[in-house]
């Protein structure tokens, strides 16, 4: 077992900078997912910490030992990680029982401990009685357990995940999904795991590390992450979150401060040093926004969309003090709105995003 | 247009090996093994079979080491000049073999101007080392080393690179890595390339006519060659059984190659990029002195010796600033009238086999790519045999076909040069075929479909559409054939006739005939024209599917 830790890192390919000064501490025993958009140097960083690239600047420590510095690095094969690869990347020429022991082998561990070591490693992800089979003979489940027991059955020190439901179907993902949890818990194994998919994250890591550009956006526990955003990016891009041009109008007490949005005034939370100011942004979600009655305060525009989802209704509401933006939410039957038509909702809450440099 | 298509390849490839199969077991039309025993009781034969298997495996034992070390190391390490050293590379595989053969025997021989130079020559009169079983192992080594290289390196693209860093994260060194996943995984293209390569190898006229005839070292294909040349039309039954022996031969190599690739499931599932070059340090530069030396070795150096002999006036002059001559160019192009034939008929044979190949691929790369019907997967097949089966086997098979005059018309081609180029359209059309294929797997299919849909009929359509679309691939693919046809020697030898020399026939007589100089020259003077025609080639590189010209990376 060992923490990961990733200084100042830059990868360049090229001139083109695909993962730009990141700095991320894991800690021993930690589950962090990294998560963002496609292209945003997921795979990169991950490539760097597997030691398949080397970083240009920077440098990145697991447990106390430095293993990449832009001088050099300590080639993947002596750096005791275990990844699992989007593709499974089973070796196809191997049975079940080669592809697990396969890191035995090379370590020249003996015959006998080989054997028990794989068993036991395929009994913990519930294969036993598949070692003969070939990889092709395997569903894309199994094939996904066999290469978590392949990385396992070593002991790394640290396991890095790519991608690894995104080839499943919906069900086995959640099943697959459980199934980490709990070889999480079970081996307290620190984990690095990259996803694109936010329910994913949440629902499996300590903390989120949620890249854009190259960049470490914003580095948070998953509650925090949605609640309080550290950028417009991160406010955007967790759960569809609807950033609104604001005022500041007083300055933060107790967490929380008045602000102006789109004429209507509302208690935000927010950072505890906030001060005035006029060219703020608030993040608030669906749930946060419903309909307003004409003696309430709230923001008049016209629906722009309304679309039936059973149950509830989609609606997409254009402002009338700044048509550009979108606020959309959704309202349970009996649905009030009709595309076209004027109307008045309210904001209940929100985050005010820190300013500037703070990001 | 389909019956059009299938009945040319009737004639062209299934014919021919018909009236070959007839000539075995019925000769004259009454069943009889008489031409099995003859053939099976005489010792000639089964010393060539004997020398045909030796040379046949050491040669790909060769190949493949050469062809497989060659491929990993361009392949998977980061070694430079990557590009320039696979031109250099695949060259050979662009020189016919008997320009191979004379350009190792230029550089090594007692007459060796190179030699001479540096004053290592042996005496005069001593023999040439390469004229020995050795020295046709080695040069079907050389020759056929590239065809392995081009498969194992299309199959090493083909390794996705997470299969090797799964490897690694495992604890696997690099060579480890090699040992227990690379290679095993390569097991399917090595084997194939082995294949290949025997084929080649046992079927192979050029080397084994320069190198083994003076030693006495006959092979099959040389065999052939000698008893057709005594005998004349006289052993033509005895050739064909001969023949039929190669292709079985060949055969047997391709048959022992599907059974390997069964044995284990190597599919490579998913697609990915290719694997990081492996970082040779400190070893990189003496890795790359290696390789360049290899290509000193194996092209430069027999290059170069061909040049100097061709400069040469006589036989063991040596070749100084006041010796040397353009004399003997001059003598082949301008003063020998048959030399001066063999160039037109080359030229003329080339060009109509590549130009036919050409608006024959078409439409049936057409039918095999996107008809989908079962019996295009046989046609496909059809043409491939007469280029898989050993050239001797196809020139027999012509023979036998022709040496009547072709029924209800009373044409005669026997001794005509109308005979090879029938032996050259059923051999080299599946040259252009393969890259017009994959020509039209590249095409969306849509492109066709929406002609339709506007009311273009199958005429139009091939016309507007399609022929603009594959046409470069098809014409690289006739280039080359142009290129392979120009110097083929294999079944001119066989076929040609006072009148029908070609440049192939003309270089082998020349040799054979004691003016190495003047075969040096003509040799030369192909050599160049090869190089011109990769240079050309190289204009249509840019709307060619990739992997059609082989000296490309
Ligand atoms: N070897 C390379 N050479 C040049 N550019 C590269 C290389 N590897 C990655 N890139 C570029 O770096 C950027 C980040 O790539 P990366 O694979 O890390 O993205 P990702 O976040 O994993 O995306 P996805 O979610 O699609 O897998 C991309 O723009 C990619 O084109
Ligand atoms: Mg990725």
């Amino acid at each position: 077992m060992a923490g990961l830790t990733i200084n100042g890192v830059t990868k360049t390919f090229g001139d083109f900078d695909a993962v730009k000064d990141v700095s991320i501490d894991v800690r021993d025993g930690e589950f962090l997912a990294v998560l963002g958009p496609s292209g945003c140097g997921k795979t990169t960083l991950l490539r760097l910490v597997a030691g398949f690239e080397n970083v240009t600047s920077g440098d990145i420590r697991i447990g106390r030992e430095i293993v990449s510095t832009a001088q050099g690095c300590v080639p993947p094969e002596k750096r005791r990680v275990g990844i699992v690869f989007q593709n499974y990347a089973l070796w196809p020429h191997m049975t079940v029982a080669e592809n697990i022991g396969y890191s035995l082998k090379v370590a020249k561990v003996d015959a006998e401990t080989r054997k028990r070591r794989v068993e036991d490693a395929m009994a913990l992800v519930d294969l036993k009685g598949f070692g003969d089979r070939r990889p092709a003979n395997l569903s894309g489940g199994q094939r996904q357990r066999v290469a978590l027991a392949r990385c396992l059955v070593a002991a790394p020190s640290l396991v890095l995940f790519d991608e690894p439901l995104a080839n499943l179907d919906v069900h086995l993902r959640a099943a697959m999904e459980d199934e980490f949890a709990a070889f999480h818990k079970r081996t307290g194994t620190t984990i690095v795991y990259i996803t694109h998919d936010q329910a994913e994250a949440m629902a499996l890591a300590d903390r989120i590390a949620v890249m854009d550009n190259g960049r470490l956006a914003q580095l948070a526990a998953p509650r925090d992450l949605y609640r309080e955003p550290a950028n417009e990016m991160v406010a955007s891009f967790i759960s569809e979150g609807i950033v609104l041009p604001a005022k500041v109008l007083i300055p933060a007490e107790g967490g929380h401060v008045k602000v102006d949005v789109l004429g209507q005034e509302v208690v935000v939370r927010c950072r505890p040093d906030e001060m005035r100011r006029a060219e703020a942004k608030i993040c608030c979600r669906g749930p946060e926004i419903s309909a307003a009655a004409p003696d309430e305060p709230g923001i008049d525009g016209t629906v722009r969309r309304a679309v039936y989802k059973g149950g509830v209704a989609r609606i997409e509401f254009a402002p009338d003090a700044d048509p550009s933006v979108v606020l959309h939410f959704e309202q349970p039957d009996p649905n009030p709105f009709e595309a076209g038509a004027r109307a008045r909702v309210r904001i209940a809450s929100g985050w005010l995003i820190p300013g500037g440099a703070s990001a | 247009m389909t019956v059009v298509v299938a009945a040319l390849i009737v004639l062209l490839s299934i014919l021919p090996m018909l009236r070959l199969i007839q000539e075995i077991f019925a000769p004259g039309g009454t069943l009889s093994t008489a031409a099995i025993s003859a053939g099976l009781t005489n010792a000639t034969t089964w010393v060539a079979t004997g020398n045909t298997l030796v040379v046949g495996f050491f040669g790909t034992a060769l190949a493949v080491i050469l062809g497989t070390s060659v491929a990993l190391l361009v392949t998977l390490t980061d070694v430079r000049g990557r590009s320039a050293f696979v031109l250099c590379y695949v060259m050979p595989l662009m020189i016919a073999p008997q320009v191979t053969a004379l350009a190792w025997l230029q550089l090594f021989g007692p007459a060796s101007p190179l030699l001479k130079m540096l004053g290592i020559a042996p005496p005069l009169g001593s023999r040439n080392p390469l004229y020995s079983p050795e020295g046709i192992i080695l040069l079907l080594g050389v020759q056929y080393g590239p065809l392995v290289f081009l498969l194992v390196r299309a199959g090493l693209r083909k390794l996705p690179r997470e299969l090797v860093e799964a490897a690694r994260a495992s604890g696997a060194g690099w060579f480890t890595v090699l040992r227990t996943i690379v290679l095993p995984l390569m097991t399917p293209s090595v084997v194939a390339a082995a294949a290949l390569a025997f084929v080649s190898c046992v079927g192979n006229f050029g080397i084994p006519a320069f190198l083994g005839i003076p030693a006495n070292y006959l092979v099959l294909p040389t065999l052939i060659y000698q008893r057709l040349a005594g005998g004349g039309p006289a052993v033509l039954g005895d050739a064909a059984f001969l023949s039929v022996l190669i292709g079985l031969i060949a055969m047997a190599g391709i048959l022992a190659q599907e059974m390997m690739s069964r044995r284990r499931d190597y599919r490579i599932s998913s697609t990915s990029l290719a694997a990081e070059p492996y970082e040779l340090g400190k070893w990189r530069v003496p890795v790359q002195v290696v390789m360049w030396c290899l290509i000193v070795l194996i092209l430069v150096l027999p290059l170069f010796g061909l040049l100097l002999s061709s400069l040469v006036p006589g036989y063991g002059i040596p070749l100084t600033a006041a010796t040397a001559t353009l004399d003997n160019y001059r003598f082949v192009l301008f003063e020998y009238g048959a030399a001066r034939r063999a160039f037109l008929n080359s030229f003329a044979l080339s060009l109509s086999a590549a130009a036919f190949a050409v608006l024959v691929a078409i439409p049936v790369a057409y039918l095999v790519a996107w008809s989908g019907k079962k019996w295009v997967k046989y046609l496909n097949l059809a043409v491939e045999l007469p280029y898989a089966l050993p050239g001797v086997v196809l020139a027999i098979a012509s023979l036998l076909m022709f040496l009547k005059p072709i029924p209800f018309t009373g044409i005669q081609i026997y001794n005509t040069v109308w005979i090879i180029l029938y032996a050259y359209l059923a051999r080299f059309l599946v040259l252009a075929l393969r890259p017009t294929i994959s020509g039209y797997h590249q095409i969306d299919r849509a492109l066709e479909e929406a002609a339709r849909v506007a009311g273009a009929s199958l005429f139009t359509r091939m016309r507007t559409i399609i022929f603009p679309l594959v046409a470069p691939a098809a014409l690289a693919g006739g280039l080359l054939i142009f290129m392979t046809a120009l110097s083929e020697l294999t079944v001119s030898a066989l076929l040609w006739s006072s009148g029908s020399e070609t440049i192939g026939v003309l270089m082998f007589s020349f040799e054979q005939g004691g003016d190495s100089n003047y075969a040096s020259a003509i040799s030369a003077i192909t050599v160049a024209i090869t190089f011109v025609l990769m240079l050309l080639a190289n204009l249509l590189a840019a709307h060619l599917p990739s992997g059609v010209l082989p000296w490309r990376d």
